[in-house]
């Protein structure tokens, strides 16, 4: 509450500051032009200012080069900056506190602290780590299917192809719709035009605990491969045209320049695409939330509950990737402390992977 | 003979490579597409539809294409979807956002690069922090802090246009002012000190000479963050809620597809009506569009 009270402060005040200067600069410069002898003289007969009335002059309130760039600096940065600090910054630290409390919706404002003990729970809570483990899962093959989809299709609209500009175009449109539409429109093809044609596609994919997850990456790989492709794309063409020349010169054939040219140069862009994906797989929300809404249950695998000691396997839901479990922690079961807290691991484990990835790639990349 | 068998095998070979896999290449390009746009169809087809149809045949073309007109008008029609107030909606937050984010972020790096002091770098730190931090890990604490300044100050946040806009500077301005920060390290200070020297103040000097040269920059987030906050969903049904007023198209048409649960014809309408805008948008500005996507995520 304290930090909130001294935010307002520092937003109401400081405005009020500057008009009062606006405002005495204004009265001032009337008196100047009646008064000025006057003025002066009273002036010397004061005692000088405090050395905090002259600071506040000098630095801020003044009209010296000083004061001056001062004001610009803290105006210009303060809306971007004070709605940066108020709802990213401030709500994270909150969010640090809240995460050890027994925060639900019902007792906002009375939560005790608790310690770690949300922490404890949601680490023994095997439907809270499975949900990571899926996680884990559906963002390596995620990563994998969409770049290399992407990979082939830049390759195939840099050929000398007639309309490779409407090709680009239509691989990249997916990408303009949002994710919660595309699962709508997903889960009308899985559901009801592909079952309609009976056979293998009798039942469908989003209905069956083990496959549901195949389906999600389809769609993502549809909605996502046409942006990596156009990263891939820019890369492609970036590489030297000499060096192609050459090679061709050498004999060598269209594999081994894809392998000796190509990879290594595009390896810049690999760390972009990879990151890219890396990111949102992991933040993967709105799509799955209209396809499957956590999806069709599924038994949870042996060794899985071997590891956790259970004796009878649970039924757990097989799309349940961590942004969803933690928005159904919070809104559905209302906990919102232990929500808080899932976050907040699942915040440093992106952090880890992520530069964990950044760093094995650059290590392979060339400069040229 | 043996030279005559040359000269064919070659001009075989020269025939795959010039005629052959070309054309092969394109036969296989216009498939790919062709799989790409299926889903696109689908849509279209099925919005012209009514439900019967739909389940029996919903591969074929539709008898009568009128239907998905008066889809149309059904959507418009019922109370409970709205789709004119949250179209309006959507524009409104959307540009306002693009433009706060745009203006406000250019200011902040601005002095960020033009004041060297330790604060300047402080604060850039704490901006670069704040890319890593996903929307999940905010979420809960900003739903209970947006009520605790409207406790505290009696200004509503939720549901409110200027609480959605500020949430979304918020999270738009760190990678906004990181893109800008590298760009404006690369303009020439000359320029700004000529225009001291020519009598303007110095915020005059950013609105008059360095925000017209940062329009590239500009374009590249007004796109990147374009199709970030039009499609967004998890930042309005927190702020603004499903049944707000000020709600976005995404959640009407969340909305729509939990009231009419098997409505398929429906729902692919406003799915339809949810996507065309944006369609049509990429039409004019594809250049710019996918320029954008592709520059601000290398960079």
């Amino acid at each position: 509450m304290y930090r909130i009270l001294l935010g307002t402060m520092a937003i109401v005040f400081l405005p009020i500051f500057s008009m009062v200067r606006l405002f005495r600069r204004l009265i001032t410069k009337k008196s100047n032009q009646t008064t000025l002898p006057a003025h002066q003289a009273s002036d010397t007969s004061k005692k000088a200012p405090s050395y905090a009335v002259r600071f506040w002059r000098d630095n801020w309130f003044g009209d010296t080069d000083k004061s001056q760039n001062n004001r610009v600096f803290f105006w210009f940065l303060v809306p971007a900056f004070g709605s940066f600090l108020l709802f990213v910054i401030l709500p994270f630290i909150q969010g640090l506190y809240l995460s050890m409390t027994n925060w639900t919706g019902l007792n906002t404002g009375r939560e005790v602290f608790i310690g770690l003990e949300n922490y404890a729970k949601i680490f023994a809570d095997f439907r809270f780590v499975f949900s990571f483990f899926r996680t884990f899962a559906y963002s390596v093959l995620n990563i994998l299917v969409i770049n290399v989809v992407a990979f082939l299709l830049a390759l195939l609209v840099t050929q000398n192809l007639k309309f490779k500009n409407v090709y680009r175009a239509g691989f990249f449109m997916p990408n303009l719709i949002g994710g919660l539409v595309l699962g709508y429109i997903w889960q009308f093809i899985y559901n009801r035009a592909l079952t309609s044609l009976g056979g293998a596609f009798a039942t469908s994919v989003l209905q069956r605990g083990d496959t549901a997850l195949v389906g999600l990456i389809a769609v993502v790989t549809w909605q996502y491969a046409g942006y990596i492709m156009m990263i891939y794309i820019a890369a492609i063409q970036n590489i030297p045209q000499d060096l192609v020349e050459a090679s061709t010169i050498d004999g060598a054939n269209s594999f081994q320049k894809l392998r000796t040219i190509t990879f290594p140069l595009v390896a810049q862009a690999f760390t972009v695409a990879m990151f890219l994906t890396l990111i949102t797989s992991f933040k993967q929300f709105d799509t799955v939330m209209s396809l499957t809404q956590g999806g069709p249950p599924m038994v949870l695998p042996e060794w899985f509950g071997n590891f956790f000691g259970l004796t009878t396997l649970p039924v757990v839901n097989s799309t349940n990737l961590v942004a969803i479990n933690i928005y159904q922690t919070a809104f559905t079961n209302y906990s919102l402390g232990e929500g808080q807290a899932k976050a907040i691991v699942f915040f440093f484990i992106l952090l880890v992977v992520s530069l964990i990835q950044v760093q094995y790639n650059k290590k392979k990349e060339v400069e040229f | 003979m043996a030279a005559n068998i040359i000269r064919q095998k070659m001009t075989t070979t020269r025939f795959v490579r010039k005629t052959l896999i070309p054309v092969l290449l394109e036969v296989l390009a216009v498939l790919l597409l062709l799989v790409f746009f299926f889903p696109f169809w689908m849509v279209i087809v099925n919005a012209a539809k009514p439900l019967s149809e739909i389940i029996l045949r919903p591969m074929s073309l539709p008898s009568d294409w009128l239907n998905i007109w008066r889809n149309f008008l059904e959507i418009i029609g019922r109370d409970n979807i709205d789709y004119f107030s949250s179209f309006v909606n959507s524009v409104i937050i959307t540009s306002a956002s693009l433009i706060a984010i745009g203006v406000f972020s250019g200011m902040a790096a601005w002095v960020l690069v033009r004041t060297k002091t330790k604060y300047s770098n402080w604060i850039f730190l704490i901006f670069l922090a704040g890319m890593v931090i996903p929307f999940q890990v905010v979420m809960l604490p900003l739903v209970r802090l947006l009520q605790e300044l409207k406790n505290f100050t009696g200004i509503p946040f939720k549901d409110t246009y200027h609480g959605v806009v500020m949430a979304y500077i918020a999270f738009g301005a760190p990678l906004s002012v990181f893109l800008f920060h590298g760009f404006i390290k690369s303009i020439p200070i000359d320029v700004e000190e000529a225009a001291i020297i020519d009598g303007c103040t110095k915020s005059q000097v950013f609105f008059r000479v360095v925000l017209p040269i940062l329009k590239p920059i500009f374009m590249t987030l007004l796109v990147l963050n374009g199709m970030w906050i039009w499609n967004d969903y998890l930042l309005p049904v927190l702020v603004i809620g499903l049944g707000g007023d000020t709600k976005t198209l995404p959640l009407s048409v969340a909305n729509l597809a939990g009231f009419y649960d098997k409505e398929w014809g429906l729902i692919l309408t406003s799915v339809l009506m949810a996507a065309l805008p944006i369609l049509i948008l990429f039409f004019f500005a594809q250049k710019h569009i996918i320029r954008g996507m592709t520059s601000g995520a290398i960079k």
